[in-house]
């Protein structure tokens, strides 16, 4: 069983909702990235999402593209994320991480050579924002082949048919994006949110998380009653910019609202 | 593949690709307004109704068919083949962009869009964009680099004069790139009720193929006058290449003509061996970018890298999906020259044939300088002339020290 469906699987036993963190890797800095992974663990998340910077990271807001730009003035690539993710596994072997990005790093290194290297990495699951599943034909299966679960996100605007061609072609979970927009953006339906999952629900056994617009221990309390996962990023990363230049901040920080998160969770 | 008998017409495919290059690489949430964008525009391109709109709007609001103008004295002075300047400079807004931003206009009112958003490198497109939109009554965004709101201010003052919001991006390297990210934004969180008119083509299917369309009104114009003036086709066609859509638009109707040579002419920027360029063709890879795979300036780890070409137009560091085909088929030529030649293209033009180029268009004037001596008087070449320069009189002014 792979670590994402083990995961899952565990909490249901527990009756708990999964909490997954997203963070930039190598924001602000690399070194700190390893350390925030074991204390967001000891928050109580269940998985991380672990983000791969790019350049043009065209479906995120203002606060996750300043994540990427702070990232890469270190230069951090797919190469030195998949050794963040090796290291991590030095001493967790149980929670999984997906990376979250953009396909062309993926594409520069070779679809090929990623695929292996992720799976050596301990990487679980890889969720590409720009490549729906048409254009995925030949990569998903070299994704799958490698252990690696393909994530895909479904949209308020994904029609009937197309949740039904991205169940058939995700595994581990499916990530409902709550709102139309890019990441870190304001509004939340939690009636709406959970219609939609309920229509997901015909198409899929997966075990369904719902981001975009969850900041607080409120609203993902909220979601984590409809969903079977919460998935948070902007509003962690706004702790990197308060403190950009003090690490330990951050992690206390980035921590702190994690587990208040999982304390309304599990109330 | 013999390219005379190739239908040219069937590319992309169905799915959107030409060869490798092209598909639809963009977030969930775009792929629905996407597949909508494609039905509307593939129910609508053969109706005889939109086709006689575009083209009464073509006729009497841009004032097409434009001259095919044989630069007489140019010609003599280069001493080799025939040139004949393409004038989509004397179009109503000054460039080639009016052709396309008035077909997507008229898709956007069928579909039923109220508001119109736009990216824009030189601002060329953005008034464009502005233009339909006052005509038609739509509200109108325009994203435009904020290094290139500093470099094109005439432009910027004629999009609000025209009644459009102009948003400075300052994200990234602040030039055509980041407008597009911000735009790409934009459209995804208000997919309902906007339209995003893409400048050039590049993006996510259907835009490559649909602005193609819209521009090859250029080359079916060429391809007639000609024959009309001159008695036979071409011996080579040349047009500049940021995204690639005045160059696509003059090259279409010319694939299948076997014996025409065809240029593209890219930015060197300061020399491609210095890095600072905006040639994506000649020194790039492939890779993937706002919705595309097409040659892309990137590093070894993926990431895009800064571009540098003196003119905002061509400071792109992708390309239109159909151009990396057409260079990998080898049905094209692609070139680059500097911003030093392109100046000189831009001076020559201008004193010799009383014509101030835009500074895109004097990047294939520049080559132009280096094919014709290369050909007999007996041939010929059809460049297009895709805008006029009096938006870039300011850069030239403060590039050779000129305070106006």
């Amino acid at each position: 069983m792979s670590r994402i469906a083990a995961c899952f699987q565990a909490l249901k036993a527990q009756g708990k909702t999964a909490l997954i963190p997203y963070v930039t890797a190598g924001d602000p800095h690399p070194s700190i990235t390893v350390p925030l992974m074991h204390q967001m663990v000891e928050a109580g998340a269940s998985i991380i999402e672990l983000g791969v910077p790019f350049s043009d990271p065209m479906a995120d807001g203002p606060t996750i593209q300043l994540a990427h730009e702070r990232s890469l003035v270190h230069n951090t690539s797919l190469a030195n994320i998949l050794a963040m993710v090796s290291e991590f596994r030095q001493t967790n072997q149980t929670t999984p991480v997906v990376l979250m990005g953009y396909l062309n790093p993926i594409e520069i290194m070779g679809y090929e050579a990623f695929a292996k290297a992720a799976q050596e990495a301990g990487v679980d699951g890889v969720l590409t924002v720009d490549l729906p599943p048409e254009e995925g034909k030949s990569v998903l299966p070299l994704f799958k082949a490698h252990g690696l679960d393909p994530i895909f996100l479904v949209a308020p605007t994904t029609p009937a048919h197309r949740m039904q061609a991205i169940a058939e072609a995700a595994s581990g979970f499916v990530y409902y994006v709550s709102l139309k927009g890019v990441t870190g953006a304001n509004t939340l339906d939690t009636t709406e949110v959970a219609a939609r999952l309920q229509q997901m629900r015909e198409y899929t056994q997966l075990p369904l998380g719902v981001g975009f617009g969850i900041k607080d221990a409120a609203t993902a309390k909220a979601i984590g009653q409809v969903a079977d996962a919460v998935v948070v990023g902007s509003a962690l990363i706004k702790q990197v910019e308060t403190t950009p230049n003090d690490h330990t901040a951050i992690i206390k920080n980035i921590s702190g609202l994690l587990a208040s998160m999982r304390s309304a969770l599990d109330a | 593949m013999k390219f005379s008998e190739f239908n040219w017409n069937a590319m992309p495919d169905v799915t959107g690709h030409f060869g490798a290059y092209g598909g639809r690489f963009i977030a969930e949430t775009l792929m629905e307004p996407i597949y909508q964008l494609e039905q509307a525009y593939s129910s609508l391109k053969n109706d005889p109704a939109f086709q006689a709109e575009f083209d009464r709007d073509l006729k009497h609001y841009v004032g097409r068919p434009s001259p095919l103008y044989f630069a007489e004295r140019l010609t003599r002075e280069l001493g080799g083949a025939k040139i004949f300047l393409k004038r989509e400079d004397l179009n109503h807004t000054g460039a080639h962009k009016i052709n396309n931003t008035i077909g997507q206009a008229i898709l956007a009112k069928h579909m039923g869009k109220t508001r119109i958003i736009a990216e824009t490198g030189a601002g060329q497109h953005g008034v464009a964009s502005a233009t339909i939109a006052a005509r038609l009554g739509l509200e109108c965004v325009v994203y435009m680099g904020a290094e290139d709101v500093k470099r094109q201010a005439p432009n910027v003052f004629r999009m609000k004069l025209l009644g459009a919001t102009v948003v400075p991006v300052h994200s990234g390297s602040k030039t055509l790139k980041d407008a597009l990210n911000e735009a790409m934004r934009d459209w995804v969180t208000n997919v309902d009720n906007t339209f995003y008119i893409i400048g050039t083509v590049a993006g996510p299917h259907p835009y490559p193929a649909m602005v193609r369309d819209f521009q090859s009104v250029i080359g079916r114009e060429a391809r007639q006058q000609i024959l009309e003036q001159d008695g036979c086709l071409p011996d080579a066609l040349v047009a500049c290449v940021g995204g690639g859509s005045n160059a696509i638009g003059l090259f279409h109707p010319f694939l299948a003509d076997e014996s025409v040579a065809i240029y593209g002419v890219e930015a060197a920027g300061s020399g491609i061996s210095t890095g600072k360029h905006a040639a994506p063709l000649t020194a790039g890879k492939s890779g993937v970018l706002h919705g595309n795979r097409t040659y892309l300036m990137e590093d070894a780890n993926g990431q895009i890298i800064e571009t540098h070409s003196i003119s905002a137009g061509l400071d792109y560091p992708g390309v239109g999906p159909e151009h990396s085909w057409l260079k990998d088929l080898g049905r094209a030529q692609y070139v680059a020259v500097t911003d030093a030649q392109a100046m000189e293209g831009f001076h020559t033009l201008t004193r010799k044939e009383g014509i101030i180029p835009a500074l895109e268009s004097s990047h294939a004037m520049a080559y132009v300088m280096e094919l014709a001596p290369t050909l007999a008087k007996n041939q010929s070449i059809i460049m297009c002339l895709s805008g006029r320069g009096d938006k870039d009189i300011n850069t030239i002014a403060r590039l050779e020290g000129i305070t106006l």
